[in-house]
């Protein structure tokens, strides 16, 4: 049984997390840590624009919480989002990673170390090559896989780095990635 | 170095591995990284050995065990020294406002910038004190455990890379004049105004080994607490309460709160949104 599924995006990415939190259920049994490369803009809005849209609830991740199956949490602009051991959260100002703080890698990685194949990695659009080492690495240590369509992706620089580094297991479109996620969950679909 | 070894059922491997260079580094050089985050410790040591030839982490702490340059090396690699002059400027702003009407009533002003990485923020702190005509009346105190970033700090010398930023953010922190009055700027290089380090000393201390620093009516302590573990941040954030003075106030990094520890009561907020705290009168 999974616990937790990582997202990792950037450019078009507000358009690929929206095809997917809002239409999960408020009983969703595991937990969404996401990193979205916004810049060092606030991400209230877009969090506060979500939670109005779907059932299961969107927050900031903030140091040292436990991470609790159904919710989403986002890493704040300007710090890496780690996880620890115990199931918390880590933040962290250490340099840019891939040009990026937030960095999908540095979430990825931590994830894998804690998690490792109750962890479902997910690569969407984006404009940089972060997040490609860290699916690799949660591939190797016995996570699940999954990249977007890079030819259907709004910016597909991302995945198609992604699908270098990586033979996913799922190489899906954004409109699929939802419903698989709900089959690996535990749901009938 | 093989990108390949820690993974699957080596990474338990890699957690004994890491535990005993801990160790390794305590007994023998008496810096004390075991209730640091883990996550955070295991992605540098990580990084370090990666640009390393070395097979495993054991051979790490064979080597660092043998010579001290190596460990001054890895020193660098797990202290985090990013930092900024007046980075989030909404804090300084802040600070202007909430805490600086206070600290005017006071005849002396005395300050704690706890772990202060190259000194940006100490900077900071000093021109806007400076602004607010009370740098002549405070003593500052400047600490961190990592001696080469407090040897820069000292200096006061800094690539004006970054500076355009810096001003910004000057501009935003609600700075009285022109940023550009605080440096000169040379060689590519811009050196702090000599005068504003005037009433600092800086120190080498270190949070976690060390005990309480002197009595203080102000503790700067920003980012440098989310890399400790929750035990140790209860420990240092009472260590804090103890070098307080009554109704003195503690500034924390826009991301850190007291709200998971526990002397969460022992503090009120003065601006919960840029986490600047006042000690509670018990």
């Amino acid at each position: 049984m999974y616990k937790a599924i990582v997202i990792g995006t950037s450019y078009g990415g507000l358009e690929a997390i929206k095809a997917i939190i809002p239409k999960l259920p408020k009983d969703f049994p595991l937990a969404l840590l996401i990193v979205l490369h916004i810049g060092d803009n606030d991400n209230t809005t877009f969090i506060n624009l979500l939670n109005d849209s779907s059932e299961i609830l969107i927050k900031e991740a903030e140091e040292k919480e436990s991470i609790k199956p159904g919710i989403v949490y986002f890493a704040p602009p300007n710090y890496h989002l780690l996880v620890e051991k115990d199931e918390t959260i880590s933040l962290s100002t250490e340099p840019k990673v891939n040009f990026s703080r937030p960095s999908i890698d540095v979430l990825f990685e931590s994830a894998s170390w804690v998690y490792r194949d109750q962890l479902i990695g997910i690569v969407m659009s984006g404009a940089n090559s972060d997040g490609a080492d860290g699916l690799k690495l949660i591939k190797a240590n016995g996570g699940t896989t999954i990249v977007e369509n890079p030819c259907s992706s709004y910016a597909p620089t991302m995945p198609r780095a992604a699908l270098k580094s990586t033979k996913p297991d799922y190489r899906l479109k954004l409109e699929a990635i939802k419903d698989q996620l709900m089959k690996l969950a535990g749901y009938n679909i | 170095m093989n990108d390949q070894i820690y993974t699957g059922k080596n990474l338990d491997l890699l957690d004994i591995e890491l535990q005993l260079l801990l160790e390794a580094i305590h007994l023998k050089y008496g810096y004390d990284f075991r209730n640091y985050s883990k996550a955070h410790v295991k992605r540098r040591i990580l990084h370090k050995f990666n640009m390393s030839s070395m097979e495993n982490i054991t051979q790490m702490q064979e080597r660092l065990l043998w010579d001290k340059r190596y460990f001054a090396e890895l020193i660098n690699e797990l202290s985090i020294n990013v930092t900024e002059m007046f980075r989030d400027p909404a804090f300084y702003k802040s600070f202007r406002e909430n805490v600086v009407p206070v600290l005017k009533t006071y005849a002396f002003i005395k300050v704690w910038h706890a772990g202060c990485a190259t000194g940006e923020e100490v900077y900071s702190l000093a021109i806007l004190l400076k602004e607010e005509g009370l740098l002549e009346r405070a003593q500052i105190y400047a600490t961190d455990f990592n001696r080469n970033v407090l040897e820069v700090a000292k200096q006061g010398i800094y690539s004006n890379d970054n500076f355009s930023q810096y001003s910004r953010n000057y501009k935003s922190a609600g700075g009285k004049g022109e940023f550009s009055d605080y440096f000169t700027s040379r060689y590519g290089s811009v050196m702090m105004d000599k005068s504003l380090t005037k009433k600092v000393v800086f120190a080498d201390h270190n949070l976690v080994t060390d005990s309480v620093f002197a009595e203080v009516n102000l503790i700067i302590c920003r980012n440098v607490m989310i890399y400790f573990n929750r035990e140790l941040q209860n420990k240092v954030v009472g260590l804090f309460y103890k070098s307080l003075s009554s109704s003195g106030y503690l500034c924390l990094g826009t991301k850190e709160s007291l709200r998971f520890g526990e002397h969460e009561q022992l503090f009120q907020a003065v601006d919960p949104k840029y986490r600047i705290y006042k000690k509670r009168i018990i």
